[in-house]
């Protein structure tokens, strides 16, 4: 869930694609956007304060099968929380997981790790290298 | 005597249209796009999502576009905004320790474990008006990139409370209060001074911080460390019971050490001034790290007979939503309550000339 929390909405469908014979979904919830209250700590380690909020949207749906399924994501892409309830909901399919992990969770996970070491390798060029000058006497 | 005045609308219709048009400037020119500013004005959005205390980039670039750039304005925009949105609850509190770190400073230890590491900054550049950037059409050659570190990043402030050097923050799980649902009350504790100041006003608390540091309830700070880049934010919806991550947000995060004294109960050694902001904002943090420490004088037990070191001062206002509510509703019509002042003033003038 946390992989697709992070991917764009028309990234998760252009996987999904490529998968013959998904189930069609019912929705029972949502798509709806609304807010979460996010919470820091005083001193970054102590005692819980409010932050301020951030907008979420949030979407139920259900299989044929009956399987239910959740998409919990920041922003306001409804497609992108309904498409994380319907991958959340199939991927409960012992039958389904491991070919939806190879062909929709795996290849975004790749892309959002790179886009993370991409950051690193920027942050890291802007590390500073002290070296210490001759002593003045 | 009281006249009901009617009348405004085509005028107020017709200043709106004058707005719409105004907003939008030389036809001749390209539009600007939400994304636009979103992407190339990245600061001043951060800035409306932390004052106007909601997370969303692409909210905050319309409000500044909508707004004119009036970032006060944006934030009441956003503000409003958020009040037609249902809450579905409150995150598990942000771990910054965890954060994939962009910029990480300290003017504390030269040779910190993870390293000083300086993002986009500012800071070392000359100030001068960049013409290219005028001429349009300029193409950034691209950051250098090099070896990404996988070394840890403790937190300066823990380096320092395992040496019992450094006051430990109190251990709590207490659900904080929220100023959203419940207006402040005075005294407020530091969950409520610090939801406070993360939306309060850059500009006020920025000139608050720098009073401490003219002598107004100094406090001798030190940047123990400042930290920006992304963190995962958590969440356990009810129907689940479990923890999932929403996604990732961009924050800032300032700890500011600051000798103490000692007291009768505690010896002395360094306490902290807290500042955590959405976005990149680090003069933001910095202040509101200054004002965070200066208002815990009272807990402390030192002296607070400066501004910045009372709460109820400092946190009525902050609010540039609510300061500017007040200040600028004066311009409203107010005509009844002035022609009551007219009448006292004349009758006041008519007594002082019969007593001559």
């Amino acid at each position: 869930m946390s992989i697709l929390a992070r991917a764009a909405a028309e990234d998760i469908a252009a996987r999904l694609q490529d998968l013959p014979g998904l189930p069609a979904h019912r929705r029972l919830r949502g798509p709806e956007t609304g807010l979460v209250m996010v919470r820091g700590r005083a001193g970054g380690d102590g005692a819980p304060f409010n932050l301020g909020e951030m907008t979420v949207t949030r979407c139920a749906v259900r299989l044929p099968d009956g399987t239910v399924g959740h998409g919990y994501v920041a922003g306001r892409d409804s497609r992108q929380a309904e498409l994380a309830a319907v991958v959340d909901a199939l991927m409960q399919d012992p039958a389904r997981a491991p070919g939806l992990e190879a062909a929709v969770i795996a290849p975004l996970e790749r892309a959002q790790a790179a886009r993370r070491e991409a950051q690193a390798r920027k942050a890291a060029a802007t590390r500073v290298e002290f070296f210490t000058m001759t002593q003045m006497r | 005597m009281y006249v009901a005045t009617k009348g405004g609308e085509r005028a107020i219709g017709a200043a709106h249209a004058w707005l719409d048009e105004t907003r939008r400037g030389d036809p001749s020119l390209p539009e600007l796009t939400a994304d636009q500013v979103q992407a190339q004005l990245g600061l001043a959005v951060d800035r409306v999502m932390a004052e106007g205390s909601c997370h969303d980039r692409g909210l905050a670039a319309l409000a500044v576009k909508q707004s004119r750039g009036d970032l006060i304005e944006a934030a009441f925009l956003l503000r409003a905004y958020r009040t037609t949105l249902p809450r579905f609850g409150a995150s598990v509190p942000l771990d910054t320790n965890t954060m994939a770190i962009q910029r990480r400073i300290s003017a504390a230890y030269k040779d910190l474990p993870g390293g000083q590491v300086l993002g986009p900054t500012f800071d070392y550049t000359h100030r001068l008006l960049d013409f290219a950037l005028a001429a349009g059409g300029h193409v950034p050659s691209g950051a250098p990139e090099a070896e990404a570190s996988r070394e840890p990043t403790p937190r300066v402030t823990e380096m320092l409370a395992r040496e019992g050097l450094m006051q430990r923050e109190a251990a709590s799980e207490d659900e904080p209060g929220d100023l959203t649902r419940e207006p402040l009350s005075f005294p407020a504790d530091r969950a409520l001074r610090l939801q406070a100041l993360a939306r309060g006003d850059e500009g006020f608390l920025l000139s608050l911080g720098y009073s401490t540091q003219r002598g107004y309830g100094g406090n001798h700070p030190f940047v123990g460390e400042i930290r920006m880049g992304e963190v995962a934010v958590g969440f356990t919806p009810p129907e689940l019971g479990f923890e999932i991550d929403l996604g990732d947000i961009t924050v800032t995060e300032c700890q500011m050490v600051n000798q103490f004294k000692g007291s009768r109960t505690e010896p002395p050694q360094f306490t902290r001034g807290y500042g955590l902001v959405f976005g990149h904002g680090e003069r933001k943090a910095m202040s509101m790290a200054l004002v965070d420490r200066s208002l815990r004088a009272a807990e402390l037990g030192e002296a607070s007979d400066a501004p910045a070191q009372q709460q109820e001062f400092v946190l009525s206002h902050c609010d540039n939503v609510e300061a500017t509510g007040f200040v600028e509703h004066l311009k409203l019509p107010h005509y009844v309550d002035f022609q009551s002042e007219l009448e006292n003033v004349r009758t006041m003038r008519a007594s002082v000339e019969a007593a001559k």
